[in-house]
């Protein structure tokens, strides 16, 4: 069996043993025992990626090509390069935390993982994937996923918020079908057979009328996903109703998918597409880092908050990408892995102070450093490491982005870049303001003096979370490389 | 010279920071005290050792002092431009070294008196030990990029200790205001640091101040809106460093930074952070001297006297003694500033820069002292405000001797050692302007005039009624106060114009003996008038507050500065802003998103009465789409 194909196979394996678990415990031991096998996979494939990356200099390793449905050329293709070997890391580990959060889910729990795993399945796969059409299936595999798990297992408005974003993301999945369908249609240009494969169509000259009309659907449509201002709008909603675990890899992997995809089929694909509509998504996506960012200065719901803080800093993803050059991208790839671990971890402690609580109030809030000091100060980190400072995985990201967007000489890209870095004194603002307010202060409420402290899974959840944040942050040197390299076939497309 | 030593400096602070701040809980507070004076004593005698080594053994070569740098690439932006971690050794970040560590090691052994007791001790001296890890880390730093790291760093310690208390709302909202202003200003910071990089093609120190680097041969096919972009750059960096350093108009977190323990702010808000500014146009000097013709250094010139002269001003009617000492530090270093911006480069062109660096080193002991024999007297008393004290040399002597002689030298007094450095500001001033120098002039006697009330408000006068009889610190905190005290009044006899110099080659400093006498002048009358208002008691004072009112109030509320600012933020982006933001949010985006759910629903709900199950209806759709058909059908075939 190839290394890659396990990533599909063991969630099914899963899923199979937790049909046959009986409660909680067993769900969730099952659940645990499946994500240390996967976390363990992730980091045996960055070093087979490593030993095999120094002898084979092809685009994609460990590929694999099966014929699925051969009357439309569609394959089972799939492969690896550094940036999917990085994504699927984050992923692994937000998987594994993620089940270390649900520790106590009494409500159906079987059901609970069995859905949490057919995402995380799909997500796994896009990142695998080389073919568009496998691609396609598996994303639509990690967003169905999404309506149960919160519908369900959520709060709130949860039937609300769970159809809007249902609906959000299968519009966008129509437009990005039609995207798809656009390129591959236009991949028998230079006279080769009509083909889903990535690698090959980089190879052809897509007609530059095709690439403007299709470049926008397929970004788009990813962009949806990535929560790109103005489409952001089912992630705030989405977020609030959503049990924590469904929100920390809601946010901290199925957002990335959309950046992911973005930088693999919109910009690899239809470089000239790029070329010509970017001045319009760099002012979506400029405009997205600051009203993300000042939308979630008057938020007084932490998950709202937390989902404006999302809009901003992914703005700042497909913002990157559209500086076409390679210090960006790889501030952009960084930032996905970045914002994962961040956002994973903020819903993740936002699910333990309400689960304390039983409020996302900040307003209700106060004084948590004295009650919960753990939780607290892991929060105070972990907002010092979303305003970006030193030390933590968000600097290294936005320094490349910034530093990337710099290199475009013109007025227009100046005061998009200039009009982004500005987001960082607002996030600066909107982070203090909710330490100050909920974790600094006298106590507000009497009842909180006798919370609950912080069990050892909720320690293991945040730490599995917190050390890539303070790993990345501190010793950027190696992931930036393994990504930097991966971006060369890329950068080239874009340049010709 | 062997760099081991130098990398060992903030290594130690490091770790112990993170043995302390991990293991919070359960270590006791008496070793958490002891682990951190002992670290830093470490770091300090290091810092010595490395300071003895360069000035006098290994850092010189034919007379000028060498740089010495070693590196790492920490990450690369792209094939050239990378940023690197290192320590650079020179003669600016040797006496950086020497001034924090000192500074640090007399903090920590004066905190283990002073916050004894306090339930967050060991927190306490994990913060202490950041902050020192990212001091060494500036000041050792070998390029741009590097020092803005640890600059945030600093920063960010910065907050943690302000808002120490943080169960107190005023603490809080003074960590906040610090953070966001100084954030505000490397907002600019980085954008200088990105022009640079962007230009240049590095953030090297060495490079951007070579005369034949990339910075300075270019910067005139840089321009941009009339300027330079290079000199655009120079400015938006001093932009940053005058966010740290307090200076006009971005000073206003300074004063409530006081809210943290005082020890913190003699440490952080006196000696060391707020000279960061100082320090980054220093270590700049040669670019900012040299491109377009000094530009840059003129706005540095104007905005370091301005603040000087403002915050003195302001300083005198203050009543909280930590926010005299806050204004006093602004002031000073607006004199530090000043002193940069009207130096030269070579030999004793260079004065201004040797004299600020001069002062930046006397003046973080005295200022320190002055700061820490304040935190005596509060601990005495328990207030911050000068109508609680008075009298109280007959209760605390030591605290009195050290505090008149921290007094003397910040007025200028010989052979003290602000008067040394005082004294070349003034020198390099007067070569190069005169309205500089008589700023500087005036400044100098508004300074002993504000720093006497103080000192006769605090320790002479009519006693307050106390409740409880005020006694001496205990011996923990006065030692430091005695050390401090004999270091104000040795430092001035150190050679600087030979050790710290822009060209790095040494020169001869005479005391000009005209000017010095005219400034001693200046400090005594000040000191005379502010004995003749306050040593006694008498309403003096008052009678003046009244004949200068509408003045008196704009001084004592700082010019409004504070209000101005929270107008901004608060009605303009928090009300302006971001409310109609998160509203359009709401009611646009989200209402058009909803706006099309609802109309599908609407449109289905039409749609769904077709079908309706009458044969009729559907035979009347069928031949309609029949007819429909044919007609396109017939269209497009006729075509």
């Amino acid at each position: 069996m190839d290394i890659l194909s396990l990533f599909v196979i063991v969630p099914v394996l899963v899923i199979l043993a937790l049909v046959f678990t009986k409660d909680l415990k067993q769900a969730r031991l099952v659940s645990m025992v499946g994500g240390l096998i996967q976390l363990g996979m992730a980091i045996n494939l960055l070093f087979a990626y490593f030993r095999e990356r120094a002898v084979n200099d092809s685009i994609m390793l460990f590929t694999r090509d099966v014929v699925w449905f051969e009357q439309f050329n569609i394959h089972y293709n799939i492969g690896v390069d550094g940036i999917s070997v990085s994504l699927i890391l984050l992923t692994s580990i937000i998987v594994l935390a993620g089940v270390f959060i649900s520790w106590k889910m009494e409500e159906l729990p079987k059901e609970f993982f069995i859905s949490l795993v057919i995402l995380s399945t799909g997500v796994y796969g896009f990142f695998i994937s080389i073919d568009l059409f496998t691609m396609f299936v598996f994303y639509e595999i990690a967003v169905i996923p999404m309506y149960l798990l919160i519908g369900i297992w959520g709060s709130g408005n949860k039937e609300y918020s769970a159809m809007k974003l249902t609906l959000m993301l299968m519009g966008a999945s129509a437009v990005l079908m039609v995207g798809i369908l656009g390129i591959y249609f236009n991949s028998n240009a230079d006279g080769g057979a009509l083909t889903f494969n990535i690698l090959e169509i980089a190879q052809v000259n897509i007609p530059l009328e095709a690439q403007k009309l299709f470049f926008p659907l397929t970004f788009i449509g990813f962009a949806i996903l990535g929560a790109l201002f103005p489409f952001h709008t089912w992630s705030p909603d989405g977020h609030a109703s959503a049990p924590t675990a469904v929100s920390m890899l809601h946010a901290g992997v199925l957002m990335k998918l959309g950046g992911y995809g973005i930088f693999r089929v919109a910009m690899f694909l239809l470089p000239a597409g790029a070329l010509e509509w970017s001045w319009f998504f760099i002012i979506l996506s400029a405009t997205g880092v600051i009203y993300g960012a000042f939308a979630a200065l008057r938020q007084t719901d932490l998950k709202y908050i937390n989902a404006y803080a999302s809009v901003s800093h992914l703005g700042m993803v497909t913002f990157a990408l559209l500086m076409l050059n390679k210090t960006a991208w790889n501030g952009a790839i960084l930032q996905s892995l970045s914002h994962g671990f961040m956002t994973a971890l903020f819903f993740a402690l936002i699910g333990m102070i309400y689960g304390r609580t039983h409020t996302r109030d900040i307003t209700k809030l106060g004084g948590l450093l004295k009650v919960i000091p753990f939780i607290s100060v892991v929060y105070v980190i972990a907002g010092m490491a979303l305003l970006g400072l030193p030390g933590f995985s968000g600097f290294v990201a936005e320094m490349n982005i910034f530093m990337g967007a710099f290199q475009q000489d013109s007025m227009f890209y100046r005061i998009a870049t200039i009009v982004s870095i500005s987001a960082i004194v607002v996030t600066a603002v909107y982070v203090l303001r909710v330490v100050g307010i909920m974790l600094m202060g006298p106590v507000k409420n009497e009842a909180y003096t006798q919370l609950e402290g912080t069990t050892w899974y909720e320690k293991t959840g945040i730490l599995l979370l917190l050390i890539p944040i303070v790993g990345i942050g501190v010793a950027p040197l190696w992931i930036s490389n393994l990504i930097m390299e991966s971006l060369q076939p890329f950068i080239q497309g874009v340049l010709l | 010279m062997n760099l081991i030593n130098v990398f060992l400096i903030p290594a130690i602070p490091l770790a112990v920071f993170l043995v302390l701040g991990i293991f919070s809980h359960k270590i006791k507070p008496a070793i958490s005290g002891v682990t951190g004076v002992a670290g830093l004593a470490v770091s300090t005698l290091l810092s010595y050792y490395t300071a003895w080594q360069y000035f006098f053994v290994a850092g010189k070569v034919d007379g000028a002092y060498q740089t010495f740098i070693e590196k790492t690439v920490w990450i690369n932006f792209t094939e050239t431009l990378h940023i690197d971690m290192g320590v650079l050794v020179d003669p600016i970040s040797v006496m950086m070294l020497v001034v924090v560590s000192t500074v640090s090691l007399m903090v920590h052994l004066y905190s283990r008196g002073y916050m004894k007791g306090d339930e967050g001790y060991t927190r306490f001296f994990a913060y202490l030990s950041l902050f020192t890890f990212s001091m060494y880390g500036l000041v050792l730093a070998t390029n741009l990029f590097q020092i803005y790291i640890f600059w945030e760093l600093v920063g960010v310690s910065s907050f943690l200790l302000i808002g120490y208390y943080y169960t107190k709302t005023s603490a809080i909202a003074a960590a906040k205001k610090a953070f966001i202003v100084t954030r505000f200003a490397d907002f600019g910071f980085l954008i200088g640091i990105f022009i640079i990089g962007f230009y240049t093609n590095t953030f090297d120190f060495e490079l951007l101040n070579d005369p034949q680097g990339p910075a300075i041969l270019t910067w005139a096919s840089t321009s941009f809106m009339g300027l330079s972009a290079i000199t655009w750059a120079l400015i938006l960096i001093f932009i940053g460093g005058a966010g740290k350093s307090a200076m006009f108009p971005l000073h206003i977190w300074l004063p409530d930074a006081m809210e943290g323990p005082t020890p913190v702010s003699a440490l952080i808000h006196a000696a060391t952070m707020v000279v960061a500014g100082v320090y980054l146009v220093a270590r700049l000097f040669p670019m900012f001297y040299m491109v377009e013709d000094g530009f840059a250094l003129q706005i540095v010139t104007y905005v370091g006297a301005f603040s000087a002269l403002f915050a003195a001003i302001i300083a005198i009617t203050q009543t909280d003694i930590k926010r005299v000492l806050a204004f006093s530090t602004m002031s000073q270093l607006g004199y530090m500033m000043m002193a940069l911006g009207v130096s030269g480069l070579e030999g004793h062109e260079g004065v201004g820069y040797m004299a600020s660096m001069f002062h930046l080193f006397t003046h973080a002991m005295f200022k320190a002292l002055l700061f820490l024999g304040a935190g005596s007297v509060i601990h005495a008393v328990h207030s911050n405000y000068l109508q609680d004290m008075g009298g109280l040399r007959k209760y605390m002597p030591v605290t009195n001797i050290t505090f008149l002689i921290a007094a003397l030298a910040i007025a200028g007094v010989p052979p003290l050692a602000g008067f040394w450095s005082k004294d070349e500001i003034l020198v390099a001033a007067y070569q190069n302007s005169q309205f500089i120098y008589g700023i500087g002039i005036f400044v100098a006697g508004l300074t002993a005039f504000y720093m006497f009330r103080l000192y006769f408000g605090i320790f002479w006068g009519k006693d307050t009624e106390y409740k409880k009889i005020p006694h001496e610190s205990p011996a923990s905190m006065t030692i430091p106060l005695v050390i401090l005290a004999l270091l104000t009044i040795s430092a001035g006899f150190i050679p600087f114009s030979e050790l710290v110099t822009a060209d790095k080659i040494g020169f001869e400093a005479h005391i000009n003996v005209p000017l010095a006498a005219i400034a001693v002048t200046v400090g005594l009358l000040g000191i005379l008038l502010a004995w003749i208002f306050y040593k006694k008691e008498n309403d003096l004072a008052y009678r003046f507050s009244v004949a200068f009112g509408s003045f008196y109030r704009w001084t004592s509320n700082k010019f409004y500065f504070d209000e101005i600012y929270l107008f901004v933020a608060r009605n303009i982006f928090f009300k302006n802003v971001a409310a109609p933001i998160a509203k359009f949010d709401k009611k646009i985006v989200d209402g058009s998103m909803e706006g099309i759910g609802n109309q599908t629903v609407v449109i289905s709900n039409k749609i769904k009465n077709w079908q309706s199950g009458k044969v009729q209806d559907y035979a009347f759709g069928f031949i309609g789409g029949v007819v429909i058909l044919t007609l396109v059908f017939i269209y497009i075939f006729s075509n």
